[in-house]
């Protein structure tokens, strides 16, 4: 009995903290009132050290590469140039390293979703055998650090024939372990009935995948394209050892090799954090879309 | 798991009966096999084949020529790692720096990004606040940015004329270091102040895999330090989200019942909140461990293991010995060494967070985040 009372009211709190604040606002005292003037203080000087950096980088790729040097901390360029800007998208590789994460992004990311809901929905609901051992396999994998494999990716893809392709660029990004594990835990909550339903009705196990299942999976293959897009987008380490070719980098590869100094001769910051600011964009975006998704990922990746 | 795999092979046994289920998990097993064929395939050709490759690698005496897999090269036992742990040589001692970097790197980014992260949670957590979504927002928000964007970021931030030492020299009117070009551990430097500018005789000699005492004790390079504030900025948000959601799931009731037994918000906090949270810090030191000592991307963008091997870690030594100076076997030999040290420090941080029996609520509380990571 007290047992379902903790449980309505613990579920109520959580549901709808806000609704409760007016409420419990009346009752403040002066001295928790100065309480919660210096909490926001305290917040407000945090979010101003987490947002600075990004604003200063935007302001210091508009300046002029003395000012960026004479001025760091000024917001406000004094004299606004664009220089920085037209020389990425005139006179380097930028478009091309550009393009590149794009297409390997997109499908790393369309694979992603399509295989591992297949595996997913596979391991969660067909009965064949081995299904056990496959899945701790997955479960294994997961475990691996991705540092360990910087060697033996080279290894397998110089053996393969696959360096310097966007075949070796795409194919091993196109299984992530973690996204397989996300979508059986939720297949697993789907109740069988519907499937059954539609088994019955005569559909073959890839028809009741394809057009009953992962209808209802949105929430599940959202979070799976956000975390695909992310992880691919802002990929590194394989992209360094799967190719040599300038005209296969991406924007991780390319604007590294231009922070190590590529196209600079003295600082050339503002060239440098404008294109750190225009690769952040596209996953900026993703993230303002699904802002709240992200901010309940916790919770939505596994219950959606 | 457990409950399918009973009717399994009945079917097969006796093709007449039970039909009906027969017809409705028509070609399962096949339907099966094709559906996470795929995954089966990209993993087992690019994860478990690479592995196994290196492996072999690290054991032989292969030069980046041709195949390793080729007659002429040859197997030469434990070598490679008898090379790198002998603490004689060059390569060795490299060895031995790049886990002295990342050792310290490890033991300030760990507890900071905990605390910081705990912290950011419980601040934006509060019931009666406004603008929550913002704040959250903006923790977050370094944490989508890669590595490379944050790192070029970082690298000017903290350059000689950058942004931090104009902010130091306006506050203190000080000048402040030259981060990433500042070779000096910060524990010498802390020595330093007291009147200690050497090696005490005692800790002076070559020891453990090359390095002196001294050597081991030098604390995190300035520069290294610049990488560890940017970790603890770039990582607080996402493990922020963690702590938001356990948070959540504790009850409210105890702390009410707290408060009624006149326990301050501080005790509340350590004695009814933290307890809870458990299940939760557990992964996020987890998690922690595991990413902080795979330091990667940071050092290739940015100092390259400059100033004077202070930010070569066992990542990037692993890369430069195979992919520069190709010591392949060397290369794999660290990379399997720094697989070990991670598992033993989640074993070990396991066994020291072990725990009792566990309750409904936090088994609720962990499952989720389990899953995310």
């Amino acid at each position: 009995m007290t047992d379902s009372r903790t449980l309505a009211r613990t579920k109520t709190l959580t549901d709808e903290p806000i609704d409760r604040a007016p409420q419990r606002r009346r009752r403040l005292t002066p001295a928790s009132r100065l309480g919660q003037i210096a909490l926001y203080g305290v917040l407000a000087l945090l979010a101003l050290v987490y947002i600075y950096p990004f604003l200063v980088q935007v302001a210091t790729s508009f300046k002029s590469e003395q000012e960026a040097a004479s001025n760091p901390i000024s917001l406000i360029p004094q004299t606004f140039t664009t220089a920085a800007y037209e020389r990425l998208f005139l006179n380097s590789d930028f478009p091309l390293w550009f393009a590149n994460s794009a297409v390997v992004t997109i499908l790393v990311t369309l694979g992603r979703v399509f295989f591992v809901s297949l595996a997913g929905y596979a391991l969660a609901r067909l009965r064949f055998r081995g299904r056990g051992l496959i899945f701790a396999l997955v479960v294994g994998v997961m475990a691996v650090p991705s540092v360990v494999l910087l060697i033996p990716r080279f290894l397998v893809l110089n053996q393969l024939g696959m360096y310097d392709s966007y075949a070796g660029m795409v194919l091993p990004l196109l299984v992530d372990a973690a996204g397989v594990f996300i979508m059986k835990n939720f297949f697993e909550s789907i109740p069988p009935s519907v499937e059954e339903q539609a088994r019955i009705d005569g559909a073959g196990t890839f028809r009741v995948f394809w057009s009953v299942v992962l209808p209802m999976a949105r929430p599940a293959l959202i979070t799976i394209v956000i975390l695909s897009f992310q992880g691919s987008w802002n990929e590194l380490t394989h992209f360094i050892v799967s190719v040599q070719d300038p005209g296969l980098f991406t924007l991780t590869r390319g604007v590294a090799s231009l922070s190590s100094g590529q196209l600079s001769q003295g600082t050339q910051y503002p060239l440098k954090l404008a294109a750190a600011a225009l690769m952040t964009i596209p996953v900026a975006v993703v993230f303002f879309i699904f802002q709240k998704r992200i901010m309940n990922t916790s919770e939505g990746a596994v219950k959606g | 798991m457990a409950s399918p795999v009973i009717t399994e092979r009945a079917p097969e046994k006796t093709p007449r009966r039970d039909h009906r289920s027969r017809g409705l998990r028509r070609g399962e097993g096949v339907a099966g096999w094709l559906f996470v064929s795929p995954v089966v395939v990209i993993l087992g050709v690019f994860l478990f084949l690479p592995v196994l490759m290196a492996l072999w690698v690290s054991v032989s005496d292969w030069g980046g020529r041709g195949s390793p897999l080729s007659p002429n090269v040859n197997f030469v036992g434990l070598d490679n790692y008898g090379e790198l742990t002998s603490g004689q040589g060059l390569r060795s001692r490299d060895f031995g720096t790049a886990l002295r970097n990342n050792a310290w790197y490890v033991f300030l980014v760990v507890p900071l990004q905990t605390a910081l992260s705990l912290f950011l949670a419980v601040l934006v957590s509060r019931r009666m606040m406004k603008a929550r979504g913002f704040f959250r927002t903006a923790f977050y928000f370094p944490s989508v940015t890669s590595s490379v964007a944050i790192t070029v970021l970082w690298i000017f931030l903290f350059s000689a004329a950058g942004p931090v030492n104009a902010l130091i020299a306006a506050v203190t009117g000080g000048k402040g270091p030259n981060w990433f070009n500042d070779p000096r551990g910060i524990v010498h430097l802390l020595f330093g102040v007291f009147g200690v500018d050497a090696a005490p005789a005692a800790i002076s000699q070559p020891g453990f895999l090359g390095l002196s005492g001294w050597d081991w004790i030098a604390g995190p390079s300035v520069a290294m330090s610049a990488f560890i504030i940017m970790a603890v900025f770039t990582t607080s948000g996402t493990f922020m989200l963690l702590f938001i959601a356990a948070l959540q799931n504790v009850g409210y009731e105890l702390t009410e019942a707290g408060m009624m037994d006149g326990a301050s918000a501080w005790q509340r906090f350590w004695r009814i909140t933290l307890p809870q949270l458990r299940p939760t810090l557990f992964t996020v030191i987890t998690l922690g461990l595991i990413g902080c000592w795979q330091v990667f991307d940071q050092i290739y963008t940015g100092t390259k293991g400059q100033p004077g091997k202070t930010t070569i870690t066992p990542a990037y030594l692993s890369y430069t010995s195979a992919f520069s100076n190709q010591d392949w076997g060397i290369g794999a030999a660290i990379a399997f060494i720094l697989f070990l040290i991670i598992i033993a420090f989640t074993l070990l941080q396991r066994w020291l967070l072990r725990e009792r029996p566990v309750s409904k609520r936090r088994i609720r509380a962990y499952t989720p985040k389990g899953a995310r990571s």
